[in-house]
């Protein structure tokens, strides 16, 4: 959550339109996560505690190199790390930076309920606002990459944020800025995804590591953290990596079709009975006694 | 309670008989403990339906506000839930006997056209509910076990495990479709015990009608209580 006045594209559980809506045109920003030059030090993740306030709570063992199973709502950014055996027998440690991806068309925003708990930003950054969160977990539901956090002492939803205070005071987020390698890099999207080709391109011809590529998936209309995979056909390898990921169906349906449709028979509903009130009136019972089903 | 009231049948042993049934004279229908437990469950649904709607649409969010705004709505919800099971399960208890479905409810379905157009009198005799109280009954009943077992998905939503994610998405379609089909059901049953069915509101409240209102709308109801309390003379 930021303190930082951005310009604002959508909100979430908003009746009518966001106020300052289009108004301001902005850069996209774009963070590039290189898998294939990430040595999984997890420096990424100390930083982000660092940054957001959050001291480093119990690890749990996964079998594996990894903090934890998955990020929890005071742990946003998490390395996660896989043996994955290729086709020819050998051996490959995938190392994926997890996070939220910032999606272009935000499954938690759709879901949300409350007016304004979750905002995208011009720049593309989607962020929840903690003060309007109702903590329902509707956004649990609506997010395709399991994302969403609960806290269950405040009862609010947490999420990364792309360091959003630090982007709107011109900073590179935390992650970024810590990286060793050079895996981790942040930009406008237009530059980010030249430079994810660049590198994809590169790994193809120069590497001969034939099936790398850009994860940029489309699904969500493109997201805000892109990836370089080795294998692009099967980011499911990656720590589950949805391959093409939208929001559910379900919870388009729900936020679309079936709003109308519900409001529309509720609203029937009460104008049918006013209606038939008018066309027949109540049920009177007269005083005298009727022997022969009510006849006079 | 005077001690001459008629009783209803089975479902109301706290109540004491009447002698007659002669008009101008009031019979029971509904025990005091039918009526707090009604209204209790009245009371929990509502609150639910308000804090229901606000979560369910950006224009009645505001709904929230009523109720000391979004995040108590959001807490309160689902006990309130709960609670309204609870009272719902009680008055299946209490009922379940007066709510089968009879030979009396299957000649008085065919005929329904006529009551919903205030023929009454060409509607065959009911008992002590109609089969549109009936039907009322068990939307409820059933509606009120889908809430619950989806509504304890969507309470939990974390637990229920990534790769069982459809259960998520199963909570939220079967907690949306039961709920609007309890509003409809809701709608005709406010609609119905307040301005069509004139006595039928203060029966839930005070618990009496007059006989005429019985035999008018309950006849075979009428006639067990009244022959009942004569035979027992």
């Amino acid at each position: 959550m930021s303190q930082a006045t951005l310009a604002i594209r959508r909100i979430s559980g908003h009746a009518g339109p966001a106020p300052g809506e289009g108004v301001e045109r902005d850069y996209q920003v774009c963070k590039l996560i290189d898998t294939t030059t990430c040595i999984g030090c997890k420096a990424c993740e100390v930083a982000c505690l660092e940054w957001n306030g959050y001291s480093f709570t119990d690890t749990v063992f996964d079998n594996s190199y990894q903090t934890m199973p998955q990020t929890a709502w005071n742990y946003w950014n998490l390395i996660k790390f896989n043996e994955h055996e290729q086709e020819d027998g050998s051996l490959r440690l995938l190392m994926r930076k997890d996070q939220c991806m910032h999606c272009a068309d935000p499954g938690c925003l759709k879901a949300c309920p409350a007016d304004g708990a979750i905002v995208q930003y011009t720049n593309g950054i989607v962020d929840f606002q903690q003060q309007n969160c109702i903590g329902c977990g509707y956004c649990v539901s609506g997010c395709p990459f399991d994302i969403p956090k609960f806290n269950p002492a405040t009862k609010k939803m947490f999420k990364c944020t792309l360091c959003v205070d630090r982007v709107s005071e011109g900073l590179e987020p935390a992650c970024i800025k810590s990286c060793p390698t050079g895996c981790l890099h942040f930009g406008t999207k237009d530059d980010m995804k030249d430079l994810a080709e660049t590198r994809a391109r590169q790994l193809r011809e120069n590497y001969g590591i034939e099936k790398a590529g850009v994860y940029d998936p489309a699904g969500v209309g493109g997201t805000g953290v892109i990836y370089v995979l080795h294998d692009v056909t099967n980011p499911e390898a990656y720590g589950g990596l949805p391959k093409d990921p939208h929001i559910p169906w379900v919870v388009r349906f729900w936020k679309g079709p079936a709003k109308w449709i519900g409001n529309l028979a509720m609203l029937f509903g009460v104008i049918g009975v006013t209606l038939h009130y008018f066309r027949y009136g109540p049920k009177e019972v007269h005083p005298e006694p009727h022997e022969n089903g009510g006849q006079p | 309670m005077s001690s001459d009231a008629i009783s209803p049948p089975r479902s109301s042993p706290r109540s004491s008989p009447r002698t007659t049934g002669e008009p101008g004279e009031r019979i029971l229908r509904y025990t005091l403990v039918e009526r707090v437990h009604h209204w209790l469950g009245a009371l929990f649904y509502v609150y639910c339906l308000i804090t229901g709607l606000a979560f369910w649409s950006p224009y009645m969010f505001w709904l929230a506000v009523l109720v000391g705004g979004g995040p108590t709505a959001r807490f309160w919800h689902p006990w309130f839930g709960v609670a309204f099971t609870l009272s719902m399960f009680w008055m299946y208890k209490m009922w379940r006997p007066d709510m089968l479905t009879t030979d009396a409810d299957r000649r008085w379905k065919k005929a329904m056209r006529h009551y919903v157009e205030n023929d009454d009198q060409h509607l065959p005799p009911e008992g002590r509910f109609n089969y549109g109280q009936k039907l009322f009954f068990w939307l409820m009943f059933y509606g009120v076990i889908l809430l619950l077992i989806s509504g304890v998905g969507l309470w939990f939503v974390e637990s229920i495990p990534w790769s069982l994610r459809w259960l998520r998405y199963l909570a939220v379609t079967v907690h949306v479709a039961a709920a609007l089909a309890t509003i409809g059901g809701f709608i005709i049953h406010i609609y119905m015990g307040t301005a069509m069915v004139r006595g039928g509101f203060t029966s839930i409240i005070r618990g009496e009608v007059s006989t005429t209102w019985a035999r008018t709308h309950h006849r075979l109801w009428y006639e067990q209580v009244t022959k009942k309390t004569s035979a027992d003379k």
